[in-house]
């Protein structure tokens, strides 16, 4: 069998096995510069919580504007949820990004409307019918805990109940992969431990979280898979692992 | 689409004029001056090209016949005599030809009651009793009015063919003035409403650019969740037509007003020029008008923001 074959064979195994996220040796590379990704393999299962880690210019943001089809790799495969995000067409890809969460470091939120509005705004998009959205964001809002502040102004919040806004819209359509990019980024260390907490209780329900972040305390004491990456490589892939310095 | 989605489309349509609403109120009234100069100048133009129409409808070519009577032709052949048979039959060969508007025939007997009235007045009958004889017996004319004046070297050249013809009376530089004002008025107006077109999709384009610049983030929320090119684009597309429905609603309340106090005034201060100046109702004028700038306005609009949401919104 030849080393393709295998290659094949390997990822049709995998994502076979429960795995919802698949990297085969994907590169990317910017119109000027070094690839900011360079022959990454990366396998991510249903259901599994990962922190992604690396200095700046690792490549950790186009890892997950790839994931989001928002970039298309130069050369290799992207395999999301069995689909090849290479291959997906133009008008495929807001049906296909309905299945992704995603979450900032700066909430992207909208700040003439209500926390209430934020919400159902990521549902009147995929046009759920509004009785369900009378149903469903109230519901999101609770499990964020942030029921009695649906009338507020976005403005009017802290940062991580801000945050938590940006978790209840990402995933009050259910999603089976959030992506959560610096989540905690612009948090003090209180709120970052409840946004963590609350990406914690989420992955317990069956969604696949995938999380980048320079925070250390929080991936050292979360135990999660880490994966480390450092200019456009993984340099360590451990479950339970820690966040390695690389100096 | 779901009804829900149309609603929403629709909400945020005439939410974006608000949220944007200097830039819109801006857009509005570029939008509305054009069309305001486009109205204004189509009420002046229709108004001109209907006097310009009066004063063709007067315009006529008359046609003379060789008769036995004729002593000041130089020669006539007997086979040029007009007979009555023949006269008829031109006139009827005349009425079927297509730049023809109208044939008048006029008998000898009525052309010398016409010359004896206007040289010797009303009393002509007193004046005119010492010629026995009609002087202009024999001379039938045809008074020929057409429908567009730029025909009439056609006709004439038509009529001189005919050898019962003895002589067509018309004036070139009459109908030579009245065709090159009526193309004159086509040229300008085509030029003039071009340009206007041409700023105002160029204005709305940089409303509605303006517009995606300010709610990018809003405009990438909705791309990461998930929501349609359709979704994303048709607030967008409704604002500009909004913005162009309103910019042409305005200035036509403007015209109408300004349209019926002008005629008033004309009419109260020039009423000496009502005999030859045929100034169109308003009503005549907004029949027209109404509809081309709604469709102009909404139309631009239309076209301004797509092209800038199919630009600017990679979505």
């Amino acid at each position: 069998m030849t080393n393709k074959l295998l290659a094949i064979k390997k990822r049709e195994q995998f994502i076979e096995e429960n795995g919802i996220i698949y990297l085969e040796n994907v590169s990317k590379v910017y119109s000027k510069g070094s690839p900011a990704i360079n022959g990454m393999t990366l396998g991510i299962g249903k259901g599994e919580f990962v922190f992604i880690v690396g200095d700046s210019g690792s490549g950790k943001s186009t890892l997950i504007r790839l994931l989001l089809r928002e970039l298309v790799a130069s050369s290799g495969s992207v395999y999301v949820m069995g689909s090849d995000l290479a291959k997906l067409k133009h008008r495929q890809v807001p049906k296909f990004r309905r299945n992704l969460g995603v979450v900032f470091q700066d909430f992207r939120l909208l700040n003439d409307r209500n926390v209430y509005e934020n919400v159902a705004f990521a549902q009147r998009i995929i046009e759920v019918p509004s009785k369900d959205i009378r149903r469903n964001v109230p519901s999101i809002l609770a499990t964020v805990g942030l029921a009695g502040k649906y009338k507020a102004k976005t403005k009017q919040l802290s940062g991580g109940e801000q945050q938590r806004v940006a978790l209840a819209r990402a995933l009050v359509n259910k999603p089976s992969i959030l992506l959560a990019d610096e989540p905690t980024g612009n948090l003090d260390p209180k709120n970052s431990w409840e946004i963590m907490t609350l990406l914690e209780e989420i992955n317990k329900s069956g969604t696949t979280v995938v999380v980048v972040t320079h925070n250390r305390e929080i991936v050292n004491a979360m135990h999660k898979r880490v994966v480390t990456m450092k200019k456009g490589v993984i340099i360590s892939d451990e479950e339970g692992g820690e966040y390695i310095d690389e100096d | 689409m779901k009804i829900s989605t149309l609603l929403y489309t629709i909400k945020q349509g005439f939410a974006n004029i608000f949220r944007n609403k200097w830039y819109s109120l801006a857009s509005v009234a570029t939008i509305a001056a054009c069309l305001f100069l486009f109205g204004l100048f189509y009420a002046v133009v229709m108004n001109f090209r209907s006097i310009v129409m009066k004063a063709e409808e007067g315009v006529s070519v008359t046609v003379f016949f060789h008769n036995e009577h004729d002593y000041f032709c130089e020669s006539h052949e007997p086979g040029q005599i007009a007979t009555e048979a023949r006269i008829e039959e031109i006139g009827q060969m005349i009425a079927s030809r297509t730049e023809v508007l109208d044939v008048v025939f006029t008998s000898d007997e009525e052309t010398w009651q016409n010359f004896a009235r206007d040289f010797f007045g009303e009393e002509y009958e007193k004046f005119a009793i010492g010629f026995l004889d009609n002087p202009l017996k024999g001379d039938n004319t045809y008074e020929i009015f057409l429908k567009d004046v730029s025909m009439q070297n056609t006709l004439v050249t038509w009529l001189e063919s005919i050898p019962e013809v003895r002589k067509v009376n018309y004036s070139e530089l009459t109908a030579d003035t009245l065709s090159g004002a009526n193309l004159l008025i086509a040229y300008v107006s085509v030029g003039i409403i071009v340009i206007l077109l041409a700023v105002s999709i160029f204005l709305i384009s940089n409303t509605v650019a303006i517009g995606i610049s300010v709610r990018s983030e809003e405009i990438n929320i909705m791309k990461y969740i998930g929501a349609t090119d359709f979704f994303v684009r048709a607030p967008f597309v409704l604002e500009g037509m909004l913005i162009g429905l309103l910019g042409a609603a305005l200035p036509l309340c403007l015209i109408y007003n300004i349209y019926n106090y002008a005629l008033a005034y004309i009419m109260e201060q020039f009423s000496i020029l009502s005999g030859f100046l045929a100034f169109l109702p308003v009503d005549e004028v907004f029949r027209v008008l109404i509809p081309v700038s709604v469709i102009v306005g909404v139309g631009i609009g239309f076209l301004g923001s797509v092209t800038t949401v199919r630009k600017h919104l990679h979505v």
